[in-house]
C-alpha cells in the first residue's frame, strides 16, 4: 500500500509531475538519437558522393514542394525483390547531404532512390507533363506548370551558402561559381561547362526539358531525377566492411 | 486582484500585448514589403492585418468591460472562463469537416486521377499535408484545447488562470493552423511530415504552445483540489511533450529572414531517425496521450461512474509515456538507420502494447454496472466505440512494428488503414462523443437537438470506417504480396504499374467509407448547432445571474 501512496507526490505536486514526465519522455529519444551522431558505422565510408549541384538542388526543392515524397520513397530495402526491382539497397550516405531526408514512407508510386538514368530525359519531361501519355493506368498528377517557371537565380547562392552551414560541404568555389554552375549544367554549349563537371564530378550537362532559354523548373527537376542513385560505383563498393 | 471601485485602467497583459502586437503589425508589413516569395508576403501580410486586429480586439474588450476583471469566484463557486472553450469546440467543428472534405478530394484523386486538375494548389502532393494537418492539428487540436481548457478548470475547481492568455491560446493557434494550411497550397513545406510547416509558422507556434502549457499549468497550480485529477497528468504529459518534439524535430535555418524556403538542420539519416521520434509521438502524445484525458474524463462522467482503476491508471500513465517514445525506428524498417536502433523500435513498439491494451481496459470497465446505458445512450455507445477501435489498432500497430510483417506493410496502403483506424474510430469517435458532452454543458442547455440524430452519425460513421480499413487491408497486403511475387522461373512477377492498376477499386471503397465519416461529420454539425440554436435550456443556477460573456 504504502508504494501506491508515494505516488502521491507526483498528483499533489504539479512541478514534480512535470519534471517526472519530462525525465520519464526524455530517456528513449537520447538513447536512440545521440549514438547517431558519434558513432561511426552510422554511415557508411563510400566515395562518389558529392552535395548536389545548384541545378539539382533547385530541382530537389521543387521535389519538396510538390510533396513527391508523399507517394514515392528514395530508400531501396534490403530485401530480394526489391534489390531486383530498384537496385542495389540505399545507403545512409546516399542521403547524407539531404536536408531534410526524402526516404518517404509510401509507395503509391515506385521507389526513386536509383531511378537516376533508367529513362531518358524526354521520357521524363512527357511523363511529368501528362503521366497518363506513357502509363495509361498512372494516377500520378501532370506537372506541366513546371516548364513554365524559370529557377530563381538571385537565391541559388544563398541556397548553398545555407545548406553549408546546416554541415553539407560545399567549397568557397562551389558557392562563388553557383549561378554560372546553375547556367552551365542546363545548357551543354556553354562555355562553363567543363568548369562546373570539374567542381561536381559525375554531375552531366545537358538541356533536360528540351526547350532553349533559362533554366526552368522543369530542367532542375529532372536533373535531379537524373542523378539520383548514380553517385555510388557499386562494382567498387565494399559491403563487408561497411558491414553495421 | 484589484477592487471594483478602483479606477478602470489596463491591465499590464492588455496593454503589453496592444504594444507587442502594435510592433508586430508594423513589422510584418515591413516584411511584407520586402518579401522574397509570394507565399511569404502572404503570409506576412495576413499576420500584420492579423496583428491589427489583435490591437483593435484588445481595445475594444477594455473599452466595453467594467473596471474590475471578472472575479475568481462568485457565491463561493468558482467562475469558469468558457469563452475560448467555446471558441475551440466551435473550430474543431469546423475544421473537423474541412479536414474530412480535403480526405475525401485526395481519396478520389487517388481514384480518378484528372481530380487533380495539374494546377499546382490542386494536386495530390500538396493537398495531402492540408488533409492530415487539418484533421490532426486543426480539428484534433481543437478538441484537445477546448476539453482541456474546460477539464482543467472543472477538476481543480478554479477559474482559468490569465485573463487574455486563454485567449491568445485558442486564436493564436488556429491562425498558426490558417498559416500552415494556407501554406501547403502555395507549396511551403519542409516536407517532414506531420511537421510540415515552415520556420517562421513553427516559431509562432512556439510561442502559442508555450503560452498554453503556462495557462494549463498555473491553472493546475492554484487548484482547490489536493489531488491533480488523472485526465490532467496526460494533458500534461501531452503537452509538454509536444513541445520537446516540436523544438527537437523543427531546427531550421531560413534562406533569408524574408522568404518562406529553409533549410533542416539535421540531414539524412539523422534526420530520418528525429522525424520518426516526432513523427509516432506525435501519434502517441497528440492523438493518444491527449485523447486518452478525454477518454478518463467524459466516459467517467457520462456513464457516472467512477474510473475503473485507480492503480491501473498509474501504471498505464507512466508506462505508456516511457515506452512510447522508443517506438519511432519503427517506420524506419530495412531501411538505412542502423539495425540496432531498428530492434530497439521494435522491442519497445511491442512493449507498448501492454499499457496500451491496459488503458483501454480502464476505458472499458468504467463501465461496470452502466453497461445497459450503451443502449439508451448513443453518446456513451460512440465514446466506448472509440476505445474499442483504440484497442483495435494499438494490437494492429505493435504488429505491423515486427521486421518481418513490416517487411510485407510498410509503404504500402496497410499503414494507412492502421492509421485510420486509429484516426476515425478511436480520435474521431472520442472526439465526437466529447463534443456531444461538451456543447451542452457549455451553452447550458438539459440535452442534445437529437440523441437520433447522434445514432444516425454513429452507423453512418461506423460503416465508414469499416470500409475504409478494410479496403486498406485488402489493398495494402494485396499490394505487398505482388510486389515481392515470383514466377515459376524466378523473375519478379508483376510490374509496378499491375499493383497501382490492382489497388483502383479498393480506391473507390475507401472513399464511399470517407465520404461516409463525412456525412456523420455534417449530420452532427447540425445537430450541435441546433442544440445551441433551440435546444431546452437548463434550469437557470445561481451562476446564470451573472453577465453573459
Amino acid at each position: 500500500m504504502s508504494f501506491w501512496s508515494r505516488h502521491q507526490i507526483f498528483e499533489k505536486n504539479s512541478i514534480v509531475l512535470i519534471a517526472g514526465i519530462l525525465v520519464v519522455i526524455a530517456i528513449g529519444g537520447l538513447v536512440e538519437i545521440t549514438p547517431l551522431f558519434y558513432l561511426k558505422s552510422t554511415i557508411e565510408k563510400v566515395d562518389g558522393v558529392r552535395p548536389y549541384t545548384p541545378l539539382e538542388l533547385a530541382g530537389r526543392n521543387v521535389y519538396v514542394r510538390e510533396g513527391c515524397y508523399l507517394c514515392h520513397s528514395q530508400m531501396v530495402r534490403p530485401l530480394r525483390d526489391e534489390v531486383e526491382r530498384y537496385g542495389h539497397y540505399s545507403l545512409a550516405a546516399e542521403s547524407m547531404y539531404d536536408h531534410p531526408f526524402q526516404w518517404g514512407s509510401k509507395r503509391t508510386g515506385p521507389d526513386l532512390a536509383r531511378v537516376g538514368g533508367k529513362y531518358s530525359d524526354e521520357w521524363h519531361v512527357t511523363h511529368l507533363n501528362n503521366p497518363r501519355a506513357i502509363v495509361p493506368q498512372s494516377v500520378m498528377p501532370g506537372y506541366a506548370f513546371l516548364s513554365q517557371t524559370e529557377v530563381d537565380e538571385a537565391s541559388v547562392t544563398a541556397h548553398l551558402r545555407t545548406n553549408r552551414a546546416v554541415g553539407v560541404p560545399y567549397s568557397d568555389d562551389q558557392i562563388a561559381n553557383a549561378v554560372a554552375d546553375l547556367k552551365a549544367q542546363a545548357d551543354p554549349d556553354n562555355a562553363g561547362v567543363d568548369a562546373f563537371t570539374k567542381r561536381y564530378p559525375k554531375a552531366v550537362a545537358r538541356n533536360f526539358d528540351g526547350k532553349s532559354g533559362a533554366p526552368t523548373e522543369m530542367d532542375a527537376l529532372v536533373a535531379y531525377l537524373q542523378m539520383l542513385g548514380t553517385l555510388v560505383d557499386f562494382k567498387l563498393y565494399n559491403e563487408k566492411a561497411n558491414l553495421r | 486582484m484589484t477592487q471594483s471601485h478602483t479606477a478602470k485602467s489596463m491591465t499590464q497583459g492588455e496593454a503589453g500585448l496592444v504594444l507587442v502586437f502594435s510592433i508586430s503589425a508594423f513589422l510584418c508589413l515591413f516584411a511584407t514589403a520586402k518579401a522574397l516569395d509570394t507565399a511569404f508576403a502572404f503570409h506576412a501580410a495576413l499576420a500584420s492585418a492579423a496583428s491589427l486586429w489583435a490591437v483593435i480586439a484588445i481595445g475594444n474588450r477594455y473599452f466595453a468591460r467594467p473596471a474590475s476583471l471578472p472575479p475568481q469566484e462568485i457565491n463561493g463557486r468558482p467562475n469558469y472562463n468558457m469563452g475560448p472553450v467555446k471558441f475551440s469546440a466551435v473550430m474543431s467543428v469546423i475544421w473537423g469537416i474541412a479536414g474530412f472534405a480535403v480526405g475525401l478530394l485526395i481519396a478520389s484523386q487517388l481514384a480518378w486521377p484528372s481530380l487533380n486538375l495539374d494546377l499546382p494548389w490542386t494536386s495530390f502532393g500538396r493537398l495531402r499535408p492540408l488533409h492530415t494537418s487539418a484533421v490532426i492539428f486543426a480539428f484534433g487540436g481543437n478538441v484537445l484545447i477546448a476539453t482541456s481548457l474546460y477539464v482543467v478548470q472543472k477538476t481543480c475547481r478554479v477559474r482559468l488562470a490569465g485573463d487574455l492568455a486563454p485567449w491568445f491560446v485558442v486564436i493564436g493557434y488556429n491562425f498558426f493552423i490558417l498559416i500552415a494550411g494556407t501554406g501547403y497550397l502555395l507549396g511551403v513545406t519542409q516536407s517532414k511530415e506531420y511537421a510540415e510547416p515552415e520556420w517562421y509558422a513553427d516559431l509562432w507556434l512556439t510561442i502559442v504552445w508555450v503560452v498554453y502549457l503556462l495557462v494549463f499549468l498555473v491553472t493546475i497550480i492554484k487548484r482547490k483540489e489536493p489531488h491533480i485529477f488523472v485526465a490532467n497528468w496526460f494533458y500534461l504529459a501531452f503537452i509538454v511533450t509536444i513541445a520537446v518534439l516540436h523544438l527537437g524535430n523543427n531546427p531550421a535555418l531560413p534562406v533569408s529572414v524574408f522568404g518562406s524556403k529553409s533549410y533542416i538542420a539535421w540531414g539524412g539519416v539523422q534526420d530520418a531517425m528525429f522525424q520518426w521520434w516526432y513523427g509516432h509521438n506525435a501519434v502517441g502524445f497528440f492523438l493518444t496521450a491527449g485523447f486518452l484525458a478525454i477518454m478518463y474524463y467524459f466516459i467517467p462522467k457520462r456513464a457516472e461512474r467512477p474510473v475503473y482503476s485507480y492503480r491501473l491508471s498509474i501504471i498505464h500513465f507512466w508506462s505508456l509515456i516511457f515506452l512510447y517514445i522508443w517506438a519511432g525506428p519503427h517506420h524506419l524498417h530495412y531501411t538505412a538507420l542502423p539495425d540496432w536502433a531498428q530492434t530497439l523500435g521494435m522491442t519497445f513498439s511491442i512493449m507498448l502494447w501492454m499499457p496500451s491494451w491496459g488503458g483501454m481496459i480502464n476505458g472499458l470497465m468504467t463501465l461496470s454496472g452502466a453497461w445497459d446505458k450503451l443502449r439508451t445512450d448513443p453518446v456513451l455507445r460512440m465514446l466506448v466505440v472509440s476505445v474499442a477501435f483504440y484497442g483495435m489498432s494499438t494490437f494492429e500497430g505493435p504488429m505491423m512494428s515486427i521486421k518481418v510483417v513490416n517487411s510485407l506493410s510498410h509503404y504500402t496502403d496497410w499503414t494507412i488503414g492502421h492509421v485510420h483506424s486509429g484516426a476515425l474510430g478511436w480520435v474521431g469517435f472520442v472526439s465526437f462523443g466529447a463534443l456531444y458532452c461538451l456543447i451542452p454543458w457549455l451553452w447550458d442547455r438539459k440535452g442534445l437537438y437529437s440523441l437520433k440524430l447522434v445514432n444516425w452519425h454513429f452507423w453512418t460513421a461506423t460503416i465508414g470506417i469499416v470500409l475504409y480499413i478494410s479496403a486498406m487491408w485488402v489493398s495494402g497486403i494485396l499490394q505487398g504480396l505482388m510486389w515481392r511475387a515470383y514466377t515459376s522461373l524466378g523473375f519478379l512477377e508483376y510490374s509496378f504499374i499491375e499493383t497501382v492498376e490492382a489497388m483502383h477499386p479498393f480506391y473507390i471503397i475507401r472513399a464511399a467509407g470517407g465520404a461516409l465519416f463525412l456525412i456523420g461529420s455534417l449530420i452532427m454539425a447540425y445537430n450541435l448547432w441546433m442544440t445551441v440554436r433551440v435546444g431546452e435550456a437548463e434550469v437557470p443556477s445561481p451562476l446564470a445571474l451573472q453577465p453573459a460573456a
